[in-house]
């Protein structure tokens, strides 16, 4: 296959996985690394460094629209940083000693569960009486507007909260991934923060997440220019068309579609860590 | 300091796609050479790895090191983020929060010197 053939299929990919990624809430980087690994024929450990790019790529260009919206909570997101960059040098670290097969099998593990949660559509708001005192004392409050009033939130359960970041940046350093699932669950299911506040802290958060293992992925030689360079444009052009689209296009069919997709390349990921393929 | 965050953001984004496109038309000036096998992995060569050998490589207009440069500024922007973040805090004398932004920036810091060694 002639080069230029090569990064113009990995770009067409990536931009339909960006596109479809924007379009459904769940992100590009978790089909790029099964479409690259399985179809593509890449190895995973390349396939995972462009990814980890593709997502910081992403997560800046989002976020920039919504910070200046004022919709991310930068205080929430700082504080939850620490956990999510720790949890990520350790994801990092482990990338490097853990075999393929057992990556692909976690891997899989985690399209099943994104799924899962897009299929199960977004949670009930959480009724929770007990404001967290170290909520108080950290300012992980704000207000946001719904509808017509303003109305007051404050964090709950924070150090449950952290932990579980700690969790989601662990998975985003072992899979190359932004893990912008798990980091919701974290705010809106965990912390009761509204899920608006949650989708644009989390998008906020992937960035500085990703960063933190991106020095280790390129030391180790993961991030590999030729395959890098199509997908990191591909993503990024196919998210900011999605989120063009997203006004227009008929999300309900489109979701169902993609979360069969995820799932069938959930399996396939298992079967293949299993096998022993990857 | 919402919206300065935001600008930052944006012209990271876009800064660094650009500089990869610019690095991508150099990688494909010889579009019909056959691509590389990537179902192995081989560490990429050295010379890529470390911040100056991608300097060194971008001035010659080298294409994978125009391309790694472009991907260095793209990781630089979350971790200019972080620093701007401090300095807003400073501003607003919220010795908790210029606290806790140095810790996230310590450990993106101590990633990025870890990874390049």
């Amino acid at each position: 296959m002639s080069v230029l053939l090569f990064t113009a299929l990995l770009f067409g990919a990536s931009l339909l996985a960006g596109l479809l990624g924007a379009l459904t809430g769940l992100g590009g980087g978790v089909v790029i690394v099964p479409v690259l690994v399985l179809l593509f024929k890449v190895d995973l450990r390349y396939a995972i460094g462009a990814s980890l790019i593709s997502v910081i790529a992403t997560s800046s260009g989002a976020a920039a629209a919504y910070v200046s919206e004022g919709l991310s909570n930068i205080r929430i997101g700082m504080f939850l940083e620490i956990a999510t960059t720790l949890g990520a040098l350790l994801g990092a670290y482990l990338t490097a000693r853990i075999s393929s097969h057992s990556i692909a099998v976690v891997f899989g593990i985690v399209l099943l569960y994104s799924a899962y949660a897009s299929y199960r559509g977004r949670f009930q708001d959480v009724q929770m009486t007990r404001r967290d005192p170290l909520a108080v004392r950290l300012k992980l409050c704000g207000t946001y507007s719904s509808l017509s009033k303003p109305e007051r939130y404050s964090a709950r359960r924070v150090p449950l909260g952290f932990g579980i970041m700690f969790g989601a940046g662990t998975l985003s350093g072992l899979l190359g991934i932004g893990s912008g699932a798990v980091k919701v669950l974290a705010m809106d299911q965990t912390m009761g923060l509204p899920f608006k506040i949650s989708t644009t802290t989390s998008n906020f958060m992937i960035g500085v997440t990703a960063a933190a293992s991106a020095g280790i992925y390129l030391a180790k030689g993961y991030i590999d220019a030729g395959i890098a360079m199509p997908v990191m444009l591909g993503v990024l052009v196919g998210s900011l068309l999605g989120s063009k689209l997203l006004v227009r296009a008929h999300v309900a069919t489109l979701k169902v579609t993609f979360c069969l997709v995820i799932l069938v390349l959930g399996l396939e990921m298992i079967f293949s860590g299993v096998t022993g393929r990857i | 300091m919402d919206l300065a965050i935001g600008k930052l953001l944006r012209f990271g984004a876009i800064f660094s796609a650009v500089l990869v496109s610019l690095g991508g038309v150099l990688y494909l000036q010889h579009p019909l050479r056959s691509a590389p096998k990537y179902n192995h992995f081989l560490a990429e060569s050295t010379s890529l790895q470390g911040v100056a050998g991608v300097l060194r490589g971008a001035v010659h207009l080298d294409a994978n090191s125009v391309i790694q440069l472009g991907l260095l500024f793209l990781i630089a922007t979350p971790v200019a983020r972080v620093a701007f973040c401090i300095v807003g805090f400073a501003r607003q004398k919220d010795h908790l929060y210029i606290v806790i932004s140095s810790s996230v920036l310590v450990i993106l810091i101590y990633s990025l010197i870890q990874g390049g060694r």
